[in-house]
């Protein structure tokens, strides 16, 4: 990171407590103070949020859409994963 | 005036408003502990739960109910792994809570140091042992505190493919031959109070109970979550024509649920003590995979020590 170019930072807000942060979008700032108080400009002028969580985009490690197959296919024949491959008859209740 | 209410006030007044815990709020440091205990114990619990069932893997009666069974016990392992996870937002180390479990310090669910030894208990443990966690995890969707309730909202989701499954195998036994049938009832046998003790001690035989509903860790009582478990079931195993082998157990139509008979407490303490079936060999078999696995976390550090120098290289040679 140089000086006249800002690292890019990672925004996470919490809407409210019971519920996880959820990714907003980004923005430049020089260090995580810096990130946080802009963020709080940035993302939460509507209360939107009670609490941020910032992240340096380069630390985040993200697969590639190249592996989307290999990655995601195998479960999609593993339909005995999902409780409505069981015959269950209706009259048995609670299940 | 008015104006010295203790953090301990402010808190419960905080939950009393239906409000979450968040990781960084402040708690009271029973609070935390409580929390930890019990979501650690938890997550014991998936783990150790995985030993009953993998014992039938190798010899699950079609390719069909074996990659079912897989799938299950893959699900229980990262049912395992939310609940680490939730307990280590409390600040709680997870290797603290592995060698609490292997020491005998931490706890897991008494009913898996019982053994499996009959196909029919990899249905019954569905629709009873998982049927007795969903009443349980349900309650524990609303809890306190976020990390937790949201682990269980995922877990939940999960468990109801668990119960179901259990629940077709017993009933095809149910349905088969006279002697399927009889496995069936025989694992019924065995199972049924094991369950009723998941609930944990009744409500005047828990210390801790109190307190928890008081900060809505739980929202029910044990009994009351015993009690609800029995009405639901005893319908199912009349469907499947099975017998539950309680002789006190019938319909109280003032009350509007069933009545059944006293738990074996004495039974129950014993095997938390560590004197069931199978308590050593679970610990024993936990130990064993923990360290042979060891060559494997090795491996993982050296490659990653490698790949990062690598990277290094690449950095400076650029």
């Amino acid at each position: 990171m140089s000086e006249s170019n800002w690292k890019l930072w990672e925004v996470f807000l919490r809407s409210k407590n019971g519920l996880s942060h959820k990714h907003v979008g980004s923005l430049h700032a020089a260090d995580a103070d810096m990130a946080i108080k802009n963020a709080r400009d940035v993302y939460t002028r509507r209360s939107e949020g009670i609490s941020i969580w910032v992240v340096p985009s380069e630390e985040i490690t993200a697969s590639s859409p190249d592996e989307k197959d290999p990655l995601f296919t195998p479960s999609d024949d593993k339909v005995y994963r999902h409780p409505t491959f069981y015959d269950i008859p209706d009259d048995v209740e609670h299940m | 005036m008015g104006t010295n209410v203790s953090l301990e006030d402010k808190f419960q007044a905080y939950v009393d408003a239906e409000n979450k815990v968040e990781p960084k709020d402040w708690m009271p440091e029973k609070y935390r502990k409580t929390l930890i205990r019990q979501i650690s114990q938890h997550a014991h619990s998936e783990i150790i739960g995985m030993q009953p069932e993998a014992n039938w893997i190798t010899r699950a009666p079609s390719l069909r109910a074996k990659l079912i069974l897989l799938a299950k016990v893959q699900d229980e392992a990262g049912h395992g792994l939310y609940l680490y996870s939730a307990a280590e937002t409390l600040g709680e180390p997870r290797e603290k809570m592995i060698a609490d479990l292997q020491s005998g310090k931490a706890k897991y669910s008494s009913i898996f140091n019982y053994p499996t030894p009959s196909w029919a208990d990899m249905g019954t443990i569905g629709w009873l042992v998982d049927g007795a966690a969903i009443q349980n995890q349900v309650m524990l969707t609303r809890t306190s505190y976020g990390p937790y309730a949201r682990a269980m909202v995922k877990i939940c989701k999960e468990e109801s493919f668990h119960q179901r499954q259990g629940y077709e195998v017993v009933m095809k036994l149910a349905q088969g031959t006279p002697e399927q049938k009889a496995m069936a009832q025989e694992s019924l046998n065995r199972w049924w109070w094991p369950s009723l003790m998941m609930f944990g001690p009744s409500d005047d035989n828990s210390p801790n109970s109190e307190q928890s509903m008081k900060w809505k860790i739980k929202r029910k009582s044990n009994d009351t979550l015993r009690q609800e478990f029995v009405d639901k079931t005893v319908p199912q195993a009349e469907y499947l024509g099975l017998t539950i082998p309680d002789p006190d157990l019938k319909w109280n139509e003032e009350r509007g649920h069933y009545d059944f008979g006293e738990i074996n407490w004495a039974e129950f303490y014993d095997v938390i003590k560590g004197n069931g079936p199978c308590n050593k060999e679970r610990i024993a078999h936990h130990v064993k995979a923990h360290e042979e696995g060891a060559w494997v976390r090795e491996a993982a550090n050296a490659y990653a020590k490698k790949q990062a120098a690598r990277k290094e290289g690449d950095a400076s040679a650029a």
